[in-house]
C-alpha cells in the first residue's frame, strides 16, 4: 500500500516535469547547437512518463543534457554519445530503436506490408480483367439474343 | 442528493441501453414492427438520462461539493468557474461520463435524422449502439463511478485541477475528440447492421457516408486542438510527439479517412464492399483500443488517465466482446461474391484502393510502433526494453504520406472504371513538371538556401493544389461560362477539394515549420535583446502578478520588427497554491505566416533571466489545414443527395414526402 | 471456401493483439530495469564523505558482496528508508553497505548521518551526479547489489524496508553466497 502511495506521489511529481527545460549553453558553432538539440530530442528522460530530454525539467534530464553538452564540446560524435547513454541506461533511453534481430520486423514490416498490399491490388485488377473478358463473350451472345428478341417483336 | 440523482440517472440510462440493445434487434429478426419502433424512444430516453447525469456532476463541481470524491480530486474552491465546469471531464470517471453522453447523443441523432432509413436497419443500428452504450455504462457503474462519495470524511477543499488542464484547451479538445472517436461507432453500427441484414449495397453506403464524414471531421478538429494545445502549453515548440495517446487518436483518423474513400467507391460502383465494412469495424475498434490504452496504464504516457490494471481488464473484456464478435460476424457474413463491375489498373477505383492501402499501412506502422515495446518485452524480457519515438515514426510515416500526396494528384484526375494512361499523361505531365519547378524555385528564392525537405514538401503541396485547379478547369470546360460551371458543381465535390487542399496546407505547415524553425535559449538582463531575422526581442523585466488560484512571475518582452515597435509578449511562470506546482505559460503571437513564441526560464543570481525564444514559420498552417479538412468533410455532408427528399407539389401547401421511403431514380 | 478463410485473418490478428495487451496489463511499464545487470561495476575513484584525503574506488569493492545505496538529504523517501537501512546493515554482517551521497550538500549529509546513524561502511561523494549517470541512476533512492567479483546483480528503485529486503534482496544475496 505504501508502495502504491509512493508510486502515485512519484507519478504526480513526474507529471509536473512535463514542461520544457530552458537553460543556456554556449556552443562553438551552430552545428554543435543543432546536434545538442537533436540529441536532446532523441534521448529519453529515464524517469519521466514518455518525454525526451528537451521536453523535461526533471533533475536527471538536466544532468543528462549537461552531459551531452560536455561531450559535444569535448568533440565526441553523435554515435559515441548515444553509445555512452545506452551503455548506462539501456536501449530504453534511445527513441530511435536499434536495427537488430529483435527490431527487423519493426523497421521493415510497414514496407513489406505496403508491397504486399500493392501486390494484392495488382492481382485484384488482373483477375477482374480476366473475369471481364469472360463476360465479354457472353455479352456477344447477349447481343445475339437481343437481335432475336427485337426481331421477333 | 444531486449526486445520488446523477448516479440513479446512470443506472436508468444503463437499463434503457440494455433494452435498446435487445428489443429492436429482436424486432428486426422477427419482423416485429412494435419492437423495432421502440428504438427511437429508447434512444431519446438514454440521451435524457445521460444529460441529467452530466448536469448533476456539473452541479456538484460548480457548487464545490467535495463530498463527491471525483470533485474533490479534480477541483478546488479557488478554481475559476469555467474550469470547474470543464473539470467535469478532467479525470477518468468524468471523461467516461462525457464519452457515454456523446455516445447517447450520436444514437439520438441517428434516430432523428433517419427518416430515409428502413425501420429494420434503423433498429439494428440503434441496437448495436445500445450494446456499446450499455457496455460502457456497466464499466462506469462497476469500476469508475464519478458519483462515489465520502460523506464521513468530506475534505474541506479539493486537490485542484491539474494546472496543465486549467486552460482553454481543456474546454475544447476532449469534446471534439470524443465526438470523433465515439462518432465512428455509428459507422460501425451501420456495418454490423449490414452484415446482420445481408443488405450491403450502394444504398447502405449512402446512408453511412454522412455519419462517417461527421465523425471524421470532428476527430480532425479534436486531434488538431490537442496538438495545438500541447504546442502552446508545454513550451518546447513541439506539436506532435507520437506519444501512445496521440497515436491511438490518430489511428482511427487514418482508418476513418480510408473508410470515407472506400464508402465513396462502394456507393458509386458497388465494389470493395467487404473492405468498406472491415474498415468501418476497424475504425471503431481502434477507438476502443484507444480508450483501453489511455485508461489502463499498459503504455507509458504523460497523458494517461488512470493507471489501473483492473479497469484495463474490464475494457479488454469489452473489446473482446464487441470487436471479437463483430470480426467473427464479418468473417461469416461478409460478401465473397466477386462483383461484376470491372476496372483497370489506372481507374479511379484502383487509385482509391491504393490510397486506402497506403493509409492502412500507415495505420499499421503507427500501431506497430506503439505496441512494439510490449512485443519486444514479451520476447526478450524486461531488461532489454526498447523505446520507440519520433525518429522511428517520422522515418516510416513521412514517406508514406509523400506517396499518398502523389497518388492523390493522380487519383483526382482519374475516371471510374477506366482511365487510359495516355489521358493521364496528357492531363498531368505538365502539371507535374510545373509542381517540381515551383517546388524548387519558391523555397530557394524566398530563403536563399537549398533545403531538400522543404523542396519535397513544396513540390507535393503545389502538385495537390495544381491538380485541384486542373480538375476544376476540366469539370467546367463544357459549361457556357466557367462561373456557371463552378456553380453547377456539387457541394460534395467542393467538400472533397477543400479537404484535399487542407492536406496540402498541412504538408506545408508540417514541413516548413520543422525545417525553418529557429529556437534560442538566452540569458538576458532587463534591457538586453536577442535578434532572430527581422525580429528583435527586447527583455524589459519581470513583475509579480496575482491570479485566482496562483501567483505568477510575468515577464515583458517587447518585439521590434525591422527596428520598429511591433508588439509585446508577456510570458509567465505560475505557482499554483493548491497543487504547489510551477507552470510556465508561454506567450505566443500567432500569425498566418509565423508564430513568435517566448517562455520564461529561471532567474539567475545577477538579476538576469533565462528566456526561450522561438521563431516558427507556418506553424499555423498545421491547424488551418486540419480545419480545412474538417470543413471539407462537413461540406460534403450538406450535399443535396443526403437530405430528405422534398417534393414540391403544385398545391399551395408544400408536402414533405420523404417518408415514403422509396428512393427510386437516385442518381449516384 | 478459400475466400471465406481469408476473411478470418482480421479476427485472428485481433485475438493476437488482445493477447499482447493482456500480457501488457501484467507488467509495470514505469519500472525501468537497469542496463548494468550482470555487467561489471563502473570504474570510479571518488572521495569519501567523512574521511578527508581518502578515496573509495571500484576495486575496493571486490572481495565481498556489497550494497550500494544512492541517497541524499533532499530526497524524502531516503529519509523514510534510512532507519530500515540502519537496522538491516547491522543484522547483515557479511554484506558491505556503501552509500553514495548523490548531488547533495556535504555538511547536511554529514549532519544527517551523525544524527540518524549510518548504515554505511563508507560514503562516496558524488557531487555532480556523474557517478549516478555511470550507474544509470535516474533519481534517489536507488540501491544496487554487487557480488564479490564486482559484478552488478540487481538494481532496486525506491525505498527499502524490511519486507522488501526479505522478499527481494535476501534471495539474491543468498544465491550469491
Amino acid at each position: 500500500m505504501a508502495r502504491l502511495a509512493l508510486f502515485m506521489i512519484f507519478t504526480v511529481l513526474c507529471m509536473n516535469n512535463l514542461q520544457a527545460a530552458i537553460e543556456v549553453y554556449q556552443f562553438d558553432s551552430p552545428d554543435q547547437e543543432e546536434r545538442f538539440h537533436q540529441l536532446s530530442d532523441q534521448l529519453r528522460c529515464p524517469m519521466c512518463l514518455n518525454s525526451n530530454l528537451s521536453g523535461s525539467d526533471a533533475p536527471i534530464a538536466a544532468d543528462l543534457r549537461a552531459e551531452i553538452y560536455e561531450q559535444i564540446i569535448d568533440g565526441r560524435t553523435n554515435d559515441e554519445i548515444i553509445d555512452f547513454m545506452t551503455q548506462r541506461y539501456g536501449d530504453f533511453i534511445n527513441y530511435r530503436p536499434p536495427l537488430n534481430r529483435g527490431t527487423v520486423l519493426l523497421w521493415f514490416g510497414p514496407l513489406l506490408l505496403l508491397l504486399a498490399g500493392l501486390l494484392v491490388v495488382w492481382r485484384m485488377v488482373r483477375s477482374n480483367q480476366s473475369a471481364d473478358q469472360a463476360l465479354a463473350l457472353t455479352a456477344e451472345q447477349q447481343q445475339k439474343l437481343e437481335k432475336i428478341l427485337t426481331g421477333k417483336k | 442528493m444531486i449526486p445520488e440523482l446523477g448516479n440513479f440517472s446512470l443506472i436508468l440510462a444503463c437499463c434503457l441501453a440494455s433494452l435498446m440493445a435487445i428489443i429492436p434487434m429482436a424486432g428486426a429478426v422477427s419482423n416485429n414492427q412494435l419492437w423495432m419502433s421502440l428504438a427511437r424512444p429508447l434512444s431519446s430516453g438514454i440521451w435524457v438520462f445521460m444529460l441529467l447525469s452530466f448536469a448533476c456532476l456539473a452541479y456538484a463541481f460548480l457548487n464545490d461539493d467535495f463530498s463527491v470524491n471525483y470533485v474533490a480530486n479534480n477541483s478546488n474552491s479557488l478554481l475559476p468557474t469555467r474550469y470547474k465546469f470543464t473539470g467535469v471531464w478532467g479525470g477518468h470517471e468524468g471523461s467516461l461520463l462525457l464519452w457515454v453522453l456523446i455516445l447517447a447523443s450520436w444514437s439520438y441523432a441517428v434516430s432523428l435524422f433517419s427518416r430515409n432509413l428502413p425501420l429494420d436497419i434503423l433498429a439494428r443500428v440503434l441496437s448495436v449502439m445500445g450494446i456499446i452504450t450499455s457496455g460502457f455504462l456497466l464499466f462506469m457503474l462497476l469500476t469508475s463511478n464519478p458519483f462515489e462519495r465520502s460523506l464521513l470524511n468530506t475534505p474541506l477543499d479539493g486537490r485542484d485541477l491539474n494546472p496543465l488542464l486549467q486552460d482553454f484547451g481543456l474546454i475544447v479538445h476532449p469534446p471534439f475528440l470524443y465526438m470523433g472517436y465515439v462518432g465512428f461507432s455509428v459507422a460501425f453500427a451501420f456495418a454490423i447492421a449490414a452484415l446482420l441484414s445481408g443488405r450491403l449495397d450502394a444504398a447502405w453506403a449512402r446512408w453511412t457516408r454522412p455519419w462517417t464524414n461527421a465523425a471524421w471531421s470532428f476527430l480532425s478538429v479534436g486531434i488538431a486542438l490537442g496538438s495545438w494545445w500541447a504546442y502552446y502549453e508545454l513550451g518546447w515548440g513541439g506539436w506532435w510527439f507520437w506519444d501512445p495517446t496521440e497515436n491511438v487518436a490518430f489511428m482511427p483518423w487514418l482508418i476513418g479517412t480510408a473508410l470515407i474513400h472506400s464508402l465513396a467507391v462502394t456507393e458509386k460502383r458497388g465494389v470493395f464492399k467487404s473492405w468498406t465494412v472491415l474498415l468501418a469495424i476497424a475504425a471503431f475498434s481502434l477507438s476502443l483500443l484507444g480508450a483501453f490504452i489511455v485508461r489502463s496504464g499498459v503504455l507509458t504516457s504523460v497523458h494517461a488517465f488512470a493507471v489501473d490494471p483492473a479497469r484495463g481488464m474490464v475494457l479488454l473484456t469489452l473489446m473482446l466482446l464487441v470487436i471479437g464478435s463483430s470480426l467473427f460476424l464479418y468473417a461469416l457474413r461478409a460478401p465473397v461474391v466477386k462483383s461484376t463491375a470491372s476496372y483497370t489498373l489506372t481507374s479511379r477505383e484502383v487509385m482509391l484502393l491504393i490510397n486506402n492501402i497506403i493509409l492502412v499501412v500507415a495505420t499499421a506502422a503507427v500501431l506497430l510502433g506503439t505496441v512494439y515495446p510490449l512485443l519486444h518485452e514479451a520476447v526478450y524480457g524486461e531488461a532489454n526494453r526498447v523505446s520507440i519515438g519520433p525518429p522511428y515514426f517520422n522515418t516510416i510515416f513521412l514517406p508514406l504520406m509523400g506517396l499518398l500526396a502523389f497518388v492523390l494528384g493522380i487519383g483526382s484526375c482519374s475516371r471510374w472504371k477506366n482511365t487510359s494512361v495516355d489521358y493521364l499523361k496528357q492531363q498531368l505531365l505538365k502539371v507535374f513538371i510545373a509542381s517540381v519547378a515551383l517546388g524548387i524555385i519558391i523555397p530557394v528564392i524566398t530563403t536563399g538556401g537549398f533545403n531538400l525537405g522543404a523542396i519535397i514538401a513544396m513540390v507535393l503541396a503545389v502538385w495537390i493544389m495544381l491538380t485541384i485547379i486542373k480538375d476544376m478547369i476540366n469539370k467546367t470546360a463544357n459549361k457556357p461560362t466557367r462561373w456557371k460551371g463552378l456553380k453547377a458543381l456539387s457541394l460534395s465535390y467542393y467538400g472533397m477539394q477543400i479537404a484535399h487542399l487542407g492536406m496540402s496546407v498541412i504538408i506545408l505547415g508540417v514541413c516548413l515549420t520543422s525545417q525553418y524553425s529557429v529556437e534560442r535559449d538566452v540569458r538576458l538582463m532587463p534591457g538586453e535583446s536577442e535578434t532572430i531575422g527581422r525580429y528583435e526581442f527586447v527583455f524589459e523585466g519581470v513583475t509579480t502578478e496575482q491570479g485566482p488560484n496562483y501567483e505568477a512571475d510575468r515577464g515583458t518582452v517587447t518585439v521590434l520588427k525591422d527596428g520598429e515597435s511591433y508588439l509585446t509578449l508577456r510570458p509567465e511562470k505560475r505557482f499554483y497554491f493548491a497543487t504547489r506546482a510551477v507552470q510556465t505559460e508561454a506567450a505566443i503571437d500567432v500569425g498566418l505566416f509565423r508564430d513568435l513564441f517566448t517562455a520564461l526560464g529561471d532567474e539567475r543570481g545577477d538579476g538576469s533571466w533565462v528566456i526561450r525564444i522561438h521563431f516558427k514559420p507556418f506553424v499555423f498552417w498545421i491547424w488551418m489545414g486540419a480545419f480545412l479538412m474538417a470543413f471539407g468533410g462537413v461540406l460534403a455532408i450538406t450535399d443535396k443527395r443526403y437530405r430528405s427528399k422534398k417534393v414540391a407539389v403544385s398545391k399551395p401547401q408544400k408536402v414533405n414526402v420523404s417518408d415514403t421511403g422509396k428512393l427510386a431514380g437516385e442518381a449516384s | 471456401m478459400n475466400q471465406r478463410v481469408k476473411l478470418f485473418i482480421p479476427g485472428v490478428f485481433f485475438i493476437l493483439m488482445l493477447g499482447l495487451l493482456l500480457f501488457g496489463l501484467g507488467r509495470n511499464p514505469n519500472q525501468v530495469p537497469s542496463a548494468l545487470v550482470d555487467r561489471p561495476l563502473p570504474q570510479f575513484s571518488l572521495p569519501e564523505l567523512n574521511q578527508e584525503l581518502v578515496s573509495v574506488s571500484s576495486s575496493d569493492l571486490q572481495g565481498s558482496i556489497s550494497i550500494i545505496n544512492f541517497w541524499a538529504t533532499w530526497c524524502p523517501p531516503c529519509h523514510v528508508e534510512h532507519p530500515y537501512l540502519v537496522e538491516i546493515s547491522e543484522s547483515e554482517s557479511d554484506v558491505r553497505f556503501i552509500g553514495v551521497n548523490y548531488k547533495d550538500d556535504l555538511v547536511e549529509a554529514r549532519l544527517f548521518l551523525e544524527e540518524k546513524g549510518s548504515p554505511f561502511e563508507q560514503v562516496i561523494i558524488d557531487l555532480d551526479g556523474s557517478l549516478g549517470i555511470d550507474f544509470g541512476v535516474a533519481g534517489a533512492p536507488e540501491t544496487f547489489i554487487v557480488d564479490s567479483f564486482g559484478t552488478i546483480r540487481y538494481r532496486h528503485v525506491g525505498i527499502i524496508n524490511h519486507q522488501i529486503w526479505a522478499e527481494t534482496f535476501e534471495p539474491i544475496i543468498a544465491r550469491l553466497k
